[in-house]
């Protein structure tokens, strides 16, 4: 069996998906008739030698069904956090479509909007935690008021509800009650990651989008985080996009796995499968190197 | 003898390119028009930016005022009225009803200001986002998208950190429903006054290169949320000690002894209400 084949494998959950990518592409760089092509074998790597483009994602296409989760692996490079900002509408796509399943029944393509709707999505249905804390946190600014911030976005004006909401949600992911007016920039990794995790739920989002969330963490701080994760997504069937370059964290949560390299997809499918019986030489090589 | 600057010491191109700022501030209310600041004999940040709009505005027939703080008397404004009368010849008053340009640095005169009047703001940081984002860049996005957030955010985290808005000066507006701007520091007490103003409201700062406006009777809303309403400083039960005024903005004198008494804050206000024989009057 090959990758593609079982890209076409319909999700467990079945039905349809809360987010679909399509064909999503992006590039840096003005492009030339050789990478333009789209052929595989243009680009060495992520890189194509005749105009010095980098290829960050070529044609990536992935399905998230309800309450799935879904991760992301590949080595330094593989374009994992350019698939987020993408999703997070903070990288305009050079091409590629995206439809989620809470938006508009799944059939608009979500690149295509305004930027009005495309703030509206990302402040109601989507969070984000981000590989550095510093790209989802006001690090100066108090815990409570960075939980809120997404409330506010979201046209909340009501200071007693937001602290209340932004209190209760901080003291899920075990922020103590006395600490919860201290800035992020006082915290430890850990401490700011679950900050991030609680900003990202404020607006009950069907779709979290989790970059790296536990890298650079301590083994046991690690462990209280995808606890959590877990947790979280038992208790609210949230579907979640998990990029991380550690298959232990995979292993962990996601249910099924797409596999990146130099900015393609070469191998998706059930996670357990991909880890005992990696069909792509350099899946095999990923997996191999952590046992 | 002949003088040594062109009337009000621009020259003429100068004042065509920041009239034109000016124009475009005035027809996109509460927008931040960037200038080609111009060097001037004082430095930037001592109101180079309202000067600037001054000197281009003014005119042989116009009576100036200027403060500083409320002051008419301060060194700062002082030094503006004496270079831009020095350009100009022409005449100034302490008082604010006489006067047909006022520029001001952290107050609006307590007098009603009046149509055909125009009050020029100096301002040393014009955008109301810049402590929630250090970009320009960014900045200038979230004004074109009409998203304010940040502003909100900044309300949010004082009333978090003190247990209610604290903003003593600059808190920002909504002006014409569509862009949120930095009043300048002058105190909230004075905010209300910029609302369906019938004297026509300019802002400059210098140093950031930006002019923006309030034309004459343009509404201006305080930022504030439903459980926190936007309240001006408490003035309540404080008198004026020299003229006994009550319901102005007041600066808090301390005595020696120990003792606190209060003062009108616009001293030209103050002066008029003692000059004009109304003294211990309230
Ligand atoms: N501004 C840019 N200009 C050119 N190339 C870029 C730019 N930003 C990112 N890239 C390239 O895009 C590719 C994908 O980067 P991305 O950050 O998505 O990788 P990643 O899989 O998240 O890596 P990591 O595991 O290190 O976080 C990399 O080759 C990177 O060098
Ligand atoms: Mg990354
Ligand atoms: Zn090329």
């Amino acid at each position: 069996m090959t990758g593609s084949e079982r890209l076409e494998s319909p999700g467990p959950a079945g039905g349809a998906p809360m987010l679909r990518v399509e064909k999503l592409s992006v590039r840096y760089g003005q492009g030339c008739p050789r990478c333009l092509s789209g052929d595989p074998g243009s680009l060495e790597r992520n890189y194509c030698p005749e105009c010095g483009a980098v290829w960050a994602l070529s044609d990536v296409s992935f399905e998230v069904y309800p309450g799935e989760v879904l991760g992301i692996v590949g080595e330094s490079g593989s374009g994992k956090s350019t698939v987020m900002n993408c999703l997070y509408f903070n990288l305009e796509p050079t091409g590629g479509r995206a439809r989620i399943g809470a938006y508009d029944g799944g059939s608009a393509d979500v690149f295509g909007l305004s930027l009005q709707e495309k703030r509206h999505i990302r402040n109601s249905l989507l969070g984000i935690v981000y590989q550095n804390p510093t790209n989802g946190l006001k690090m100066g600014f108090s815990s409570i008021a960075n939980v809120a911030e997404k409330l506010i976005a979201a046209g909340n004006r009501n200071v007693g509800r937001m602290e209340a909401r932004a209190r209760d949600l901080l003291g899920r992911v075990s922020i103590p009650s006395a600490r919860m007016k201290d800035a992020p920039a006082n915290f430890s990794g850990g401490m700011q990651q679950r900050v991030q995790i609680a900003k990202a739920l404020s607006s009950n989002p069907p779709v979290l989008l989790l970059d790296e969330v536990t890298t650079g963490l301590d083994l046991s701080v690690q462990a209280k985080v995808l606890d959590l994760i877990k947790g979280l997504q038992r208790e609210l069937g949230i579907s979640m996009v998990l990029v991380s370059h550690d298959l232990g964290v995979v292993r962990m949560l996601a249910d099924r796995t797409v596999v990146l390299l130099d900015g393609r997809v070469i191998e998706t499918g059930l996670t357990d499968q991909i880890l005992e019986d990696p069909q792509r030489p350099y899946t095999q090589e990923l997996v191999h190197s952590m046992l | 003898m002949k003088p040594l600057y062109n009337f009000a010491f621009f020259d003429e191109g100068s004042k065509r390119e920041v009239r034109r700022a000016v124009l475009k501030g005035i027809a996109i209310p509460g927008y931040q028009v960037p200038f080609a600041s111009r060097e001037m004999p004082i430095a930037r940040g001592w109101g180079t930016g309202g000067l600037q709009i001054t000197l281009t505005l003014v005119g042989r027939d116009d009576v100036l005022k200027v403060i500083d703080q409320g002051a008419d008397e301060s060194v700062n404004a002082v030094s503006i009225r004496k270079l831009i009368v020095g350009t100009t010849g022409i005449a100034s008053t302490d008082d604010t009803a006489e006067a047909t340009l006022i520029q001001s640095r952290h107050r609006i005169p307590e007098v009603p200001l009046t149509k055909g009047q125009t009050l020029v703001l100096q301002v040393p940081i014009p955008e109301p986002l810049r402590f929630v984002e250090p970009s320009e860049f960014a900045t200038k996005r979230l004004h074109a998208e009409k998203e304010y957030s940040g502003a909100y955010l900044a309300l949010f985290e004082e009333i978090m950190k003190y247990g209610r808005v604290s903003t003593g000066a600059d808190h920002p507006v909504t002006v014409n429903g569509r862009y949120v701007m930095a009043p300048s520091p002058i105190p909230r007490f004075d905010n209300p006054k910029m609302n369906d103003s019938a004297a026509l409201i300019l802002l400059g700062a210098g140093r950031e290169k930006k002019i923006y406006a309030v034309p004459p009777y343009t509404r201006v809303v305080s930022l504030d949320f439903e459980d926190h309403p936007f309240e001006v400083e408490d003035m309540g039960g404080k008198r004026c000690s020299l003229c006994g005024a009550t319901g102005v903005f007041m600066d808090e004198i301390h005595e020696d002894s120990g003792a606190v008494r209060y003062q009108c804050n616009d001293s030209g206000f103050c002066l008029s209400r003692r000059g004009g024989g109304k003294g211990g009057e309230a």
